[in-house]
Protein backbone atom coordinates (compact mmCIF):
# COMPACT_ATOMS: atom_id res chain seq x y z
CA UNK A 1 0.00 0.00 0.00
CA UNK A 2 1.25 3.45 -0.92
CA UNK A 3 -0.36 6.81 -1.64
CA UNK A 4 0.05 8.67 -4.90
CA UNK A 5 -1.13 11.98 -6.22
CA UNK A 6 -0.40 13.97 -9.34
CA UNK A 7 -1.57 17.21 -10.91
CA UNK A 8 -0.90 18.85 -14.25
CA UNK A 9 -1.90 22.38 -15.17
CA UNK A 10 -2.57 22.11 -18.87
CA UNK A 11 -1.90 25.83 -19.41
CA UNK A 12 1.42 25.56 -17.50
CA UNK A 13 0.34 27.83 -14.70
CA UNK A 14 2.67 27.13 -11.79
CA UNK A 15 1.70 25.93 -8.31
CA UNK A 16 3.83 25.93 -5.17
CA UNK A 17 4.48 22.63 -3.41
CA UNK A 18 2.40 23.60 -0.38
CA UNK A 19 -0.87 22.05 -1.49
CA UNK A 20 0.52 18.70 -2.68
CA UNK A 21 2.28 18.45 0.68
CA UNK A 22 -1.11 18.74 2.43
CA UNK A 23 -2.72 16.25 0.05
CA UNK A 24 -0.02 13.63 0.50
CA UNK A 25 0.04 14.21 4.23
CA UNK A 26 -3.69 13.43 4.32
CA UNK A 27 -2.76 9.96 3.04
CA UNK A 28 -0.14 9.32 5.78
CA UNK A 29 -1.94 6.04 6.57
CA UNK A 30 -0.90 4.74 3.16
CA UNK A 31 2.77 4.91 4.12
CA UNK A 32 5.06 3.85 6.92
CA UNK A 33 7.37 6.84 7.30
CA UNK A 34 10.14 5.08 5.36
CA UNK A 35 9.91 7.02 2.12
CA UNK A 36 8.16 9.97 0.56
CA UNK A 37 8.90 12.22 -2.35
CA UNK A 38 7.76 14.83 -4.83
CA UNK A 39 8.64 15.97 -8.32
CA UNK A 40 8.09 19.44 -9.79
CA UNK A 41 8.24 20.17 -13.52
CA UNK A 42 9.21 23.75 -14.34
CA UNK A 43 11.19 24.16 -11.11
CA UNK A 44 14.38 25.68 -12.57
CA UNK A 45 13.38 28.33 -15.12
CA UNK A 46 16.79 30.01 -14.82
CA UNK A 47 18.49 26.77 -15.95
CA UNK A 48 15.67 25.48 -18.15
CA UNK A 49 18.03 24.29 -20.90
CA UNK A 50 20.32 22.37 -18.56
CA UNK A 51 19.87 18.81 -17.36
CA UNK A 52 19.24 19.07 -13.61
CA UNK A 53 21.26 16.11 -12.37
CA UNK A 54 20.43 15.28 -8.75
CA UNK A 55 22.87 13.13 -6.78
CA UNK A 56 22.74 11.55 -3.33
CA UNK A 57 26.29 11.52 -1.97
CA UNK A 58 27.24 9.36 0.97
CA UNK A 59 30.29 11.56 1.57
CA UNK A 60 30.71 14.59 -0.62
CA UNK A 61 34.47 15.09 -0.22
CA UNK A 62 35.26 11.50 -1.09
CA UNK A 63 32.90 10.95 -4.03
CA UNK A 64 32.04 14.24 -5.65
CA UNK A 65 35.38 14.68 -7.47
CA UNK A 66 34.77 11.40 -9.31
CA UNK A 67 31.29 12.53 -10.39
CA UNK A 68 32.59 15.97 -11.45
CA UNK A 69 35.22 14.24 -13.53
CA UNK A 70 32.70 11.95 -15.28
CA UNK A 71 30.40 14.86 -16.10
CA UNK A 72 33.28 17.02 -17.36
CA UNK A 73 34.20 14.30 -19.87
CA UNK A 74 30.83 14.72 -21.59
CA UNK A 75 29.96 18.41 -21.31
CA UNK A 76 29.86 21.48 -19.13
CA UNK A 77 28.74 21.85 -15.53
CA UNK A 78 27.03 25.25 -15.73
CA UNK A 79 26.38 25.38 -12.01
CA UNK A 80 26.26 23.00 -9.07
CA UNK A 81 25.15 23.34 -5.48
CA UNK A 82 24.16 21.39 -2.42
CA UNK A 83 20.36 21.20 -2.39
CA UNK A 84 19.17 23.32 0.54
CA UNK A 85 17.70 21.20 3.32
CA UNK A 86 16.24 22.07 6.70
CA UNK A 87 16.69 19.82 9.71
CA UNK A 88 13.62 17.80 10.75
CA UNK A 89 13.32 16.13 14.09
CA UNK A 90 12.60 12.61 12.79
CA UNK A 91 14.45 12.67 9.50
CA UNK A 92 18.07 11.58 9.55
CA UNK A 93 20.16 13.13 6.79
CA UNK A 94 21.84 9.95 5.61
CA UNK A 95 22.81 11.33 2.22
CA UNK A 96 23.77 14.79 1.01
CA UNK A 97 21.55 15.77 -1.93
CA UNK A 98 23.36 17.74 -4.62
CA UNK A 99 22.30 19.15 -7.99
CA UNK A 100 24.26 19.89 -11.12
CA UNK A 101 22.99 21.95 -14.03
CA UNK A 102 24.69 20.24 -16.91
CA UNK A 103 24.99 20.83 -20.65
CA UNK A 104 26.15 17.75 -22.57
CA UNK A 105 28.24 18.23 -25.70
CA UNK A 106 26.24 16.59 -28.54
CA UNK A 107 29.36 16.23 -30.69
CA UNK A 108 30.67 13.60 -28.30
CA UNK A 109 27.98 11.08 -29.28
CA UNK A 110 27.73 11.37 -33.07
CA UNK A 111 26.10 7.94 -33.52
CA UNK A 112 22.93 9.04 -31.73
CA UNK A 113 19.92 10.92 -33.09
CA UNK A 114 19.26 12.30 -29.58
CA UNK A 115 22.83 12.77 -28.36
CA UNK A 116 22.12 14.98 -25.33
CA UNK A 117 19.58 12.55 -23.85
CA UNK A 118 21.78 9.58 -24.62
CA UNK A 119 24.84 11.16 -23.03
CA UNK A 120 22.89 11.83 -19.85
CA UNK A 121 21.39 8.32 -19.93
CA UNK A 122 24.90 6.90 -20.27
CA UNK A 123 26.16 9.03 -17.38
CA UNK A 124 23.31 7.99 -15.09
CA UNK A 125 23.86 4.29 -15.77
CA UNK A 126 27.66 4.54 -15.54
CA UNK A 127 27.82 6.62 -12.35
CA UNK A 128 25.12 4.59 -10.57
CA UNK A 129 26.83 1.30 -11.36
CA UNK A 130 30.48 2.30 -10.96
CA UNK A 131 30.88 5.06 -8.36
CA UNK A 132 29.96 3.73 -4.92
CA UNK A 133 28.48 6.42 -2.68
CA UNK A 134 26.95 8.43 -5.54
CA UNK A 135 23.44 7.86 -6.83
CA UNK A 136 21.88 9.97 -9.57
CA UNK A 137 18.16 10.01 -8.79
CA UNK A 138 16.97 12.66 -11.24
CA UNK A 139 18.32 13.82 -14.57
CA UNK A 140 15.71 15.78 -16.53
CA UNK A 141 15.58 19.36 -17.75
CA UNK A 142 13.77 21.81 -15.50
CA UNK A 143 12.72 18.95 -13.20
CA UNK A 144 13.29 18.88 -9.43
CA UNK A 145 12.92 15.79 -7.28
CA UNK A 146 12.65 15.91 -3.51
CA UNK A 147 12.78 12.57 -1.75
CA UNK A 148 14.06 10.91 1.41
CA UNK A 149 13.12 8.38 4.08
CA UNK A 150 10.41 9.99 6.18
CA UNK A 151 6.77 10.96 6.28
CA UNK A 152 5.34 13.13 3.47
CA UNK A 153 5.20 16.31 5.53
CA UNK A 154 8.71 15.81 6.93
CA UNK A 155 10.23 15.26 3.51
CA UNK A 156 8.35 18.29 2.17
CA UNK A 157 9.63 20.44 5.02
CA UNK A 158 13.13 18.99 4.78
CA UNK A 159 13.39 20.44 1.25
CA UNK A 160 10.84 23.25 1.81
CA UNK A 161 8.96 22.31 -1.33
CA UNK A 162 6.62 25.25 -0.79
CA UNK A 163 9.54 27.41 -2.02
CA UNK A 164 9.47 25.69 -5.43
CA UNK A 165 6.97 26.11 -8.23
CA UNK A 166 5.89 23.77 -10.97
CA UNK A 167 3.07 23.30 -13.48
CA UNK A 168 3.16 19.55 -12.92
CA UNK A 169 3.66 17.81 -9.57
CA UNK A 170 3.65 14.21 -8.45
CA UNK A 171 3.78 13.05 -4.84
CA UNK A 172 4.29 9.62 -3.32
CA UNK A 173 4.01 8.19 0.17
CA UNK A 174 5.77 4.84 0.46
CA UNK A 175 4.91 1.70 2.36
CA UNK A 176 7.82 -0.55 1.40
CA UNK A 177 6.88 -4.22 1.43
CA UNK A 178 9.45 -6.25 -0.49
CA UNK A 179 12.62 -4.21 -0.05
CA UNK A 180 13.95 -1.97 2.74
CA UNK A 181 13.05 1.69 2.78
CA UNK A 182 15.96 3.91 1.76
CA UNK A 183 16.41 7.28 0.09
CA UNK A 184 17.05 5.87 -3.37
CA UNK A 185 14.00 3.63 -3.06
CA UNK A 186 11.64 6.53 -2.37
CA UNK A 187 9.49 7.65 -5.28
CA UNK A 188 9.28 9.47 -7.66
CA UNK A 189 11.74 7.55 -9.82
CA UNK A 190 13.18 9.63 -12.57
CA UNK A 191 15.18 9.13 -15.72
CA UNK A 192 15.68 12.05 -18.12
CA UNK A 193 12.24 13.60 -18.62
CA UNK A 194 10.29 10.72 -17.07
CA UNK A 195 9.13 10.54 -13.48
CA UNK A 196 7.11 7.69 -12.01
CA UNK A 197 5.10 7.15 -8.84
CA UNK A 198 3.67 3.74 -8.15
CA UNK A 199 1.44 1.99 -5.64
CA UNK A 200 1.63 -1.79 -5.62
CA UNK A 201 4.21 -4.32 -6.64
CA UNK A 202 5.38 -5.45 -10.02
CA UNK A 203 5.65 -9.19 -9.65
CA UNK A 204 7.08 -9.49 -13.15
CA UNK A 205 10.06 -7.33 -12.09
CA UNK A 206 12.57 -10.10 -12.87
CA UNK A 207 11.35 -10.47 -16.47
CA UNK A 208 10.99 -6.72 -16.99
CA UNK A 209 14.45 -6.08 -15.56
CA UNK A 210 16.10 -8.68 -17.78
CA UNK A 211 14.35 -7.15 -20.78
CA UNK A 212 15.25 -3.53 -20.00
CA UNK A 213 18.85 -4.35 -19.09
CA UNK A 214 19.28 -5.89 -22.54
CA UNK A 215 18.80 -2.35 -23.88
CA UNK A 216 21.61 -0.90 -21.75
CA UNK A 217 19.65 0.22 -18.68
CA UNK A 218 21.06 -0.80 -15.30
CA UNK A 219 18.76 -1.26 -12.31
CA UNK A 220 20.39 0.17 -9.21
CA UNK A 221 17.57 1.21 -6.85
CA UNK A 222 16.73 -2.23 -5.34
CA UNK A 223 13.03 -1.88 -6.07
CA UNK A 224 10.53 -2.61 -8.81
CA UNK A 225 9.28 0.86 -9.80
CA UNK A 226 12.58 1.76 -11.38
CA UNK A 227 11.81 -0.45 -14.39
CA UNK A 228 8.69 1.58 -15.20
CA UNK A 229 10.73 4.74 -15.78
CA UNK A 230 13.17 2.82 -17.99
CA UNK A 231 10.36 1.09 -19.91
CA UNK A 232 8.72 4.42 -20.71
CA UNK A 233 12.07 5.82 -21.84
CA UNK A 234 12.60 2.82 -24.12
CA UNK A 235 9.08 2.51 -25.52
CA UNK A 236 8.15 6.17 -25.89
CA UNK A 237 11.39 8.14 -26.28
CA UNK A 238 13.41 5.54 -28.16
CA UNK A 239 10.73 3.46 -29.92
CA UNK A 240 8.41 6.43 -30.51
CA UNK A 241 5.24 4.77 -29.21
CA UNK A 242 2.54 7.12 -27.93
CA UNK A 243 2.05 7.02 -24.14
CA UNK A 244 -1.35 5.37 -24.70
CA UNK A 245 0.18 2.55 -26.73
CA UNK A 246 2.99 2.19 -24.18
CA UNK A 247 0.36 1.61 -21.50
CA UNK A 248 -1.19 -1.08 -23.73
CA UNK A 249 2.23 -2.78 -23.81
CA UNK A 250 2.67 -2.63 -20.02
CA UNK A 251 -0.94 -3.47 -19.06
CA UNK A 252 -2.40 -5.12 -22.19
CA UNK A 253 -5.98 -6.26 -22.65
CA UNK A 254 -6.66 -9.97 -22.00
CA UNK A 255 -6.57 -12.24 -25.02
CA UNK A 256 -10.29 -12.96 -24.74
CA UNK A 257 -10.97 -9.22 -24.85
CA UNK A 258 -8.71 -8.85 -27.87
CA UNK A 259 -10.72 -11.62 -29.59
CA UNK A 260 -13.85 -9.48 -29.26
CA UNK A 261 -12.31 -6.29 -30.67
CA UNK A 262 -12.88 -4.99 -34.22
CA UNK A 263 -10.30 -6.51 -36.53
CA UNK A 264 -7.94 -3.54 -36.79
CA UNK A 265 -7.86 -3.04 -33.01
CA UNK A 266 -7.37 -6.74 -32.47
CA UNK A 267 -4.42 -6.76 -34.88
CA UNK A 268 -2.84 -3.73 -33.21
CA UNK A 269 -3.24 -5.12 -29.69
CA UNK A 270 -1.98 -8.54 -30.76
CA UNK A 271 1.09 -6.94 -32.32
CA UNK A 272 1.79 -4.94 -29.16
CA UNK A 273 1.46 -8.00 -26.92
CA UNK A 274 3.70 -10.10 -29.15
CA UNK A 275 6.35 -7.41 -29.59
CA UNK A 276 6.43 -6.27 -25.98
CA UNK A 277 5.64 -9.47 -24.09
CA UNK A 278 8.64 -9.05 -21.76
CA UNK A 279 7.52 -5.49 -20.93
CA UNK A 280 4.12 -6.69 -19.68
CA UNK A 281 3.81 -5.90 -16.00
CA UNK A 282 2.06 -8.33 -13.70
CA UNK A 283 0.85 -7.80 -10.16
CA UNK A 284 -1.18 -5.09 -8.51
CA UNK A 285 -0.34 -1.52 -9.45
CA UNK A 286 -1.57 2.02 -9.87
CA UNK A 287 0.98 4.23 -11.62
CA UNK A 288 1.29 7.84 -12.67
CA UNK A 289 4.02 8.73 -15.16
CA UNK A 290 4.99 12.30 -16.01
CA UNK A 291 6.96 13.90 -18.80
CA UNK A 292 7.23 17.64 -19.51
CA UNK A 293 4.09 17.82 -21.66
CA UNK A 294 1.81 15.21 -20.06
CA UNK A 295 0.89 12.89 -17.23
CA UNK A 296 -0.57 9.46 -17.69
CA UNK A 297 -2.20 7.33 -14.99
CA UNK A 298 -3.14 3.65 -15.24
CA UNK A 299 -3.76 0.57 -13.13
CA UNK A 300 -3.23 -3.14 -13.60
CA UNK A 301 -5.79 -4.96 -15.73
CA UNK A 302 -7.87 -6.28 -12.86
CA UNK A 303 -7.70 -3.12 -10.78
CA UNK A 304 -5.99 -4.27 -7.63
CA UNK A 305 -4.99 -0.74 -6.60
CA UNK A 306 -7.08 2.44 -6.38
CA UNK A 307 -6.93 5.39 -8.75
CA UNK A 308 -9.34 8.30 -9.17
CA UNK A 309 -9.22 11.39 -11.33
CA UNK A 310 -10.77 14.83 -11.12
CA UNK A 311 -10.62 18.06 -13.05
CA UNK A 312 -10.82 21.73 -12.22
CA UNK A 313 -10.30 24.42 -14.84
CA UNK A 314 -7.08 23.61 -16.68
CA UNK A 315 -5.97 21.08 -14.05
CA UNK A 316 -6.18 17.30 -14.09
CA UNK A 317 -5.68 15.46 -10.80
CA UNK A 318 -4.90 11.76 -10.39
CA UNK A 319 -4.76 10.18 -6.94
CA UNK A 320 -5.21 7.09 -4.79
CA UNK A 321 -8.01 8.84 -2.90
CA UNK A 322 -10.63 11.42 -3.82
CA UNK A 323 -10.20 13.19 -0.49
CA UNK A 324 -6.53 13.94 -1.30
CA UNK A 325 -7.61 15.68 -4.50
CA UNK A 326 -10.18 17.65 -2.54
CA UNK A 327 -7.46 18.81 -0.14
CA UNK A 328 -5.74 20.43 -3.14
CA UNK A 329 -8.94 21.55 -4.87
CA UNK A 330 -12.10 21.54 -2.73
CA UNK A 331 -14.34 22.25 -5.72
CA UNK A 332 -12.90 19.59 -7.98
CA UNK A 333 -15.39 18.21 -10.45
CA UNK A 334 -15.82 15.16 -12.61
CA UNK A 335 -14.50 12.64 -10.06
CA UNK A 336 -14.00 9.47 -12.09
CA UNK A 337 -12.56 6.02 -11.58
CA UNK A 338 -10.60 5.05 -14.71
CA UNK A 339 -11.27 1.62 -16.15
CA UNK A 340 -8.66 -1.01 -15.25
CA UNK A 341 -5.71 -0.94 -17.62
CA UNK A 342 -6.97 2.14 -19.47
CA UNK A 343 -4.63 5.16 -19.60
CA UNK A 344 -5.83 8.55 -18.38
CA UNK A 345 -3.85 11.26 -20.10
CA UNK A 346 -3.50 14.95 -19.33
CA UNK A 347 -1.53 16.99 -21.86
CA UNK A 348 -0.39 20.60 -21.72
CA UNK A 349 -1.96 22.84 -24.31
CA UNK A 350 0.41 25.79 -23.97
CA UNK B 1 -33.27 13.17 20.99
CA UNK B 2 -29.83 14.24 22.04
CA UNK B 3 -27.76 15.51 19.13
CA UNK B 4 -24.00 16.05 19.12
CA UNK B 5 -22.21 17.97 16.40
CA UNK B 6 -18.50 17.42 15.74
CA UNK B 7 -16.30 19.49 13.43
CA UNK B 8 -13.98 16.88 11.94
CA UNK B 9 -11.96 19.42 9.94
CA UNK B 10 -8.24 18.67 10.27
CA UNK B 11 -8.86 15.91 12.82
CA UNK B 12 -7.11 12.53 12.69
CA UNK B 13 -9.47 9.55 12.75
CA UNK B 14 -8.38 8.36 16.19
CA UNK B 15 -9.54 11.41 18.18
CA UNK B 16 -12.54 11.63 15.87
CA UNK B 17 -13.63 8.07 16.66
CA UNK B 18 -12.94 8.69 20.36
CA UNK B 19 -15.24 11.72 20.25
CA UNK B 20 -17.94 9.64 18.51
CA UNK B 21 -17.69 6.87 21.12
CA UNK B 22 -17.78 9.34 23.98
CA UNK B 23 -20.93 10.92 22.54
CA UNK B 24 -22.58 7.51 22.14
CA UNK B 25 -21.76 6.47 25.69
CA UNK B 26 -23.08 9.83 26.95
CA UNK B 27 -26.43 8.96 25.39
CA UNK B 28 -26.32 10.78 22.04
CA UNK B 29 -28.86 9.42 19.56
CA UNK B 30 -27.71 11.55 16.65
CA UNK B 31 -24.17 12.63 15.78
CA UNK B 32 -23.47 15.05 12.97
CA UNK B 33 -19.92 15.14 11.56
CA UNK B 34 -18.99 18.22 9.55
CA UNK B 35 -15.98 18.76 7.27
CA UNK B 36 -15.02 15.11 7.03
CA UNK B 37 -12.09 14.77 4.63
CA UNK B 38 -10.50 11.40 4.13
CA UNK B 39 -10.62 10.17 7.75
CA UNK B 40 -10.59 6.41 7.67
CA UNK B 41 -12.31 3.91 9.93
CA UNK B 42 -15.20 6.17 10.96
CA UNK B 43 -17.71 4.36 13.20
CA UNK B 44 -15.66 1.16 13.10
CA UNK B 45 -16.85 -1.39 15.63
CA UNK B 46 -19.46 1.09 16.83
CA UNK B 47 -22.46 -0.45 18.57
CA UNK B 48 -25.82 0.94 19.54
CA UNK B 49 -28.85 2.71 18.20
CA UNK B 50 -27.36 5.94 16.89
CA UNK B 51 -27.60 7.95 13.69
CA UNK B 52 -24.40 9.36 12.21
CA UNK B 53 -24.78 12.03 9.58
CA UNK B 54 -21.52 12.60 7.73
CA UNK B 55 -20.87 15.70 5.63
CA UNK B 56 -17.83 15.38 3.41
CA UNK B 57 -15.77 12.58 1.93
CA UNK B 58 -14.91 9.89 4.50
CA UNK B 59 -11.86 7.70 3.98
CA UNK B 60 -11.78 3.93 3.62
CA UNK B 61 -13.52 1.30 5.73
CA UNK B 62 -16.42 3.41 6.96
CA UNK B 63 -18.53 1.35 9.37
CA UNK B 64 -16.17 -1.63 9.48
CA UNK B 65 -17.41 -4.21 12.07
CA UNK B 66 -20.20 -1.74 12.89
CA UNK B 67 -23.14 -3.31 14.71
CA UNK B 68 -26.35 -1.33 14.85
CA UNK B 69 -25.84 2.34 13.94
CA UNK B 70 -27.07 4.10 10.81
CA UNK B 71 -24.60 6.21 8.79
CA UNK B 72 -25.87 8.70 6.25
CA UNK B 73 -23.07 10.10 4.08
CA UNK B 74 -23.57 13.31 2.12
CA UNK B 75 -20.63 12.84 -0.23
CA UNK B 76 -18.69 10.06 -1.91
CA UNK B 77 -17.08 7.20 0.00
CA UNK B 78 -13.64 5.70 -0.55
CA UNK B 79 -12.87 1.96 -0.45
CA UNK B 80 -14.83 -0.65 1.47
CA UNK B 81 -17.65 1.11 3.32
CA UNK B 82 -19.48 -1.61 5.28
CA UNK B 83 -16.38 -3.83 5.49
CA UNK B 84 -17.36 -6.88 7.61
CA UNK B 85 -20.30 -4.90 8.96
CA UNK B 86 -22.52 -6.86 11.33
CA UNK B 87 -25.73 -4.87 11.68
CA UNK B 88 -27.03 -1.41 10.84
CA UNK B 89 -27.36 0.70 7.71
CA UNK B 90 -25.06 2.83 5.55
CA UNK B 91 -26.70 5.24 3.13
CA UNK B 92 -24.38 7.01 0.69
CA UNK B 93 -25.62 10.07 -1.18
CA UNK B 94 -22.91 9.75 -3.82
CA UNK B 95 -20.63 7.03 -5.17
CA UNK B 96 -18.19 4.66 -3.50
CA UNK B 97 -14.78 3.18 -4.30
CA UNK B 98 -13.59 -0.39 -4.61
CA UNK B 99 -14.65 -3.36 -2.45
CA UNK B 100 -17.87 -1.82 -1.14
CA UNK B 101 -19.47 -4.08 1.52
CA UNK B 102 -16.31 -6.21 1.61
CA UNK B 103 -17.02 -9.42 3.61
CA UNK B 104 -20.22 -7.91 4.95
CA UNK B 105 -22.08 -10.25 7.32
CA UNK B 106 -25.27 -8.35 8.17
CA UNK B 107 -27.09 -5.04 7.75
CA UNK B 108 -27.67 -2.96 4.64
CA UNK B 109 -25.60 -0.63 2.43
CA UNK B 110 -27.32 1.72 -0.03
CA UNK B 111 -25.24 3.62 -2.62
CA UNK B 112 -27.11 6.21 -4.67
CA UNK B 113 -24.59 6.34 -7.54
CA UNK B 114 -21.89 4.00 -8.77
CA UNK B 115 -19.55 1.59 -7.01
CA UNK B 116 -16.01 0.58 -7.96
CA UNK B 117 -14.40 -2.77 -8.55
CA UNK B 118 -15.26 -5.88 -6.49
CA UNK B 119 -18.37 -4.52 -4.81
CA UNK B 120 -19.80 -7.11 -2.44
CA UNK B 121 -16.63 -9.21 -2.46
CA UNK B 122 -17.07 -12.18 -0.16
CA UNK B 123 -20.36 -11.12 1.38
CA UNK B 124 -21.68 -13.92 3.56
CA UNK B 125 -24.73 -14.99 5.54
CA UNK B 126 -25.63 -17.16 8.51
CA UNK B 127 -29.03 -17.93 10.03
CA UNK B 128 -30.92 -14.64 10.28
CA UNK B 129 -27.90 -12.55 9.24
CA UNK B 130 -28.28 -11.70 5.57
CA UNK B 131 -26.45 -8.58 4.33
CA UNK B 132 -27.87 -6.51 1.49
CA UNK B 133 -26.01 -4.15 -0.86
CA UNK B 134 -28.10 -1.91 -3.11
CA UNK B 135 -26.38 0.12 -5.86
CA UNK B 136 -28.23 2.81 -7.78
CA UNK B 137 -25.66 3.36 -10.55
CA UNK B 138 -23.08 1.32 -12.39
CA UNK B 139 -20.68 -1.28 -11.09
CA UNK B 140 -17.25 -2.37 -12.25
CA UNK B 141 -15.56 -5.74 -12.71
CA UNK B 142 -15.79 -8.60 -10.22
CA UNK B 143 -19.12 -7.64 -8.68
CA UNK B 144 -19.84 -10.17 -5.92
CA UNK B 145 -16.45 -11.87 -6.26
CA UNK B 146 -16.15 -14.98 -4.00
CA UNK B 147 -19.64 -14.21 -2.74
CA UNK B 148 -20.76 -16.64 -0.05
CA UNK B 149 -24.14 -15.22 0.92
CA UNK B 150 -26.40 -12.20 1.05
CA UNK B 151 -27.96 -10.13 -1.71
CA UNK B 152 -26.52 -7.59 -4.14
CA UNK B 153 -29.06 -5.52 -5.96
CA UNK B 154 -27.76 -3.47 -8.93
CA UNK B 155 -30.45 -1.00 -9.96
CA UNK B 156 -28.44 1.03 -12.49
CA UNK B 157 -30.29 1.85 -15.68
CA UNK B 158 -28.90 -0.53 -18.33
CA UNK B 159 -29.32 2.20 -20.95
CA UNK B 160 -26.98 4.61 -19.15
CA UNK B 161 -24.67 2.31 -17.19
CA UNK B 162 -24.68 -1.16 -18.75
CA UNK B 163 -22.44 -3.88 -17.38
CA UNK B 164 -19.31 -3.86 -19.55
CA UNK B 165 -16.72 -5.44 -17.31
CA UNK B 166 -15.72 -8.99 -16.59
CA UNK B 167 -16.03 -11.32 -13.66
CA UNK B 168 -19.58 -10.81 -12.37
CA UNK B 169 -19.97 -13.30 -9.53
CA UNK B 170 -16.49 -14.72 -10.08
CA UNK B 171 -16.12 -17.53 -7.55
CA UNK B 172 -19.65 -17.10 -6.19
CA UNK B 173 -20.69 -20.06 -4.04
CA UNK B 174 -23.62 -18.62 -2.11
CA UNK B 175 -26.01 -15.67 -2.12
CA UNK B 176 -27.49 -13.88 -5.10
CA UNK B 177 -26.76 -10.93 -7.39
CA UNK B 178 -29.81 -9.30 -8.95
CA UNK B 179 -29.15 -6.95 -11.88
CA UNK B 180 -31.61 -4.65 -13.62
CA UNK B 181 -32.04 -5.31 -17.32
CA UNK B 182 -29.83 -8.02 -18.74
CA UNK B 183 -26.14 -8.82 -18.95
CA UNK B 184 -24.03 -10.44 -21.63
CA UNK B 185 -22.99 -13.89 -20.36
CA UNK B 186 -19.45 -13.08 -21.49
CA UNK B 187 -19.19 -10.89 -18.39
CA UNK B 188 -20.07 -13.72 -16.00
CA UNK B 189 -17.25 -14.90 -13.76
CA UNK B 190 -16.06 -18.46 -13.14
CA UNK B 191 -18.66 -20.54 -11.28
CA UNK B 192 -21.50 -18.08 -11.90
CA UNK B 193 -24.63 -18.55 -13.98
CA UNK B 194 -27.38 -16.25 -15.08
CA UNK B 195 -31.06 -16.99 -14.56
CA UNK B 196 -34.22 -14.99 -15.11
CA UNK B 197 -35.66 -13.44 -11.98
CA UNK B 198 -39.04 -15.04 -11.31
CA UNK B 199 -42.00 -13.51 -9.50
CA UNK B 200 -40.97 -14.73 -6.07
CA UNK B 201 -37.54 -13.22 -6.70
CA UNK B 202 -39.15 -9.88 -7.53
CA UNK B 203 -41.17 -10.02 -4.33
CA UNK B 204 -37.97 -10.50 -2.42
CA UNK B 205 -36.30 -7.39 -3.86
CA UNK B 206 -39.28 -5.01 -3.84
CA UNK B 207 -38.93 -3.99 -0.17
CA UNK B 208 -35.26 -3.09 -0.77
CA UNK B 209 -36.11 -1.16 -3.94
CA UNK B 210 -38.72 0.83 -1.99
CA UNK B 211 -36.29 1.45 0.84
CA UNK B 212 -33.61 2.61 -1.63
CA UNK B 213 -36.03 4.94 -3.45
CA UNK B 214 -37.23 6.32 -0.12
CA UNK B 215 -33.74 7.31 1.01
CA UNK B 216 -32.93 9.15 -2.19
CA UNK B 217 -36.32 10.66 -3.01
CA UNK B 218 -36.89 8.53 -6.12
CA UNK B 219 -40.01 7.00 -7.59
CA UNK B 220 -39.79 3.23 -6.99
CA UNK B 221 -42.39 2.24 -9.57
CA UNK B 222 -40.23 2.41 -12.73
CA UNK B 223 -37.64 0.30 -10.90
CA UNK B 224 -40.24 -2.22 -9.77
CA UNK B 225 -41.78 -2.35 -13.24
CA UNK B 226 -38.48 -3.16 -15.00
CA UNK B 227 -37.05 -6.59 -15.70
CA UNK B 228 -34.16 -8.22 -13.84
CA UNK B 229 -31.78 -11.14 -14.05
CA UNK B 230 -30.07 -12.96 -11.23
CA UNK B 231 -26.54 -14.32 -11.00
CA UNK B 232 -26.16 -17.32 -8.72
CA UNK B 233 -23.65 -20.13 -8.12
CA UNK B 234 -23.59 -22.59 -11.04
CA UNK B 235 -24.23 -25.44 -8.60
CA UNK B 236 -24.48 -25.94 -4.87
CA UNK B 237 -20.74 -26.68 -4.72
CA UNK B 238 -19.22 -25.11 -7.86
CA UNK B 239 -15.66 -25.49 -6.57
CA UNK B 240 -15.96 -28.93 -4.97
CA UNK B 241 -13.16 -30.28 -7.16
CA UNK B 242 -11.12 -27.11 -7.36
CA UNK B 243 -8.84 -27.59 -4.37
CA UNK B 244 -9.67 -31.09 -3.14
CA UNK B 245 -10.03 -34.41 -4.88
CA UNK B 246 -12.42 -36.97 -3.57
Amino acid sequence: MCGIIGVIDRSRECMSGASIRSALSMMDERGSGEGAGYVAYGAFPEYAECYAIHVFFDTVHETKPAVDQELAKWGTIVHDEEIPTYEQRNLRKIHTPWRYFFLPDPNLMPRSTTPEDDIVLHLVMKINSSIPGALIYSSGKNIAIFKASGWPEEVADFYRIQDYKGYLWLGHNRYPTNTPGWWGGAHPFNLLHWSVVHNGEITSYGTNRRYIESYGYRCSMFTDTEVVAYLFDLLVRRHHLSPEIAVKALAPPFWDDIDRMPEDMARLNTAIRLTYGPALMNGPFAIVVARPDAIVGFTDRIKLRPLVTGTSGSRLYISSEEAAIRVMEPDVGDITMPRAGEPILGRVVA
Amino acid sequence: MKTVRIDAGGMHYTPLNMAIREAVSAGAREIILDNVMGQRFIADGLKGDVLLTIHGVPGGDLGMFMSGPTCIVHGNCDHAPGNTMDKGTIIIHGSAGDAVAHSMRGGKVFVRDSVGYRAGIHMKQYMDKRPVLVVGGGFRAFLGEYMAGGLILALGDPRTCPATERGIGSGIHGGKIVIRGDIDEYYLGVGARKLPLQEDGMEEIIPFVREFAGYFGLDPDPLIGDSYVQVVPSSSRPFANKYTWE
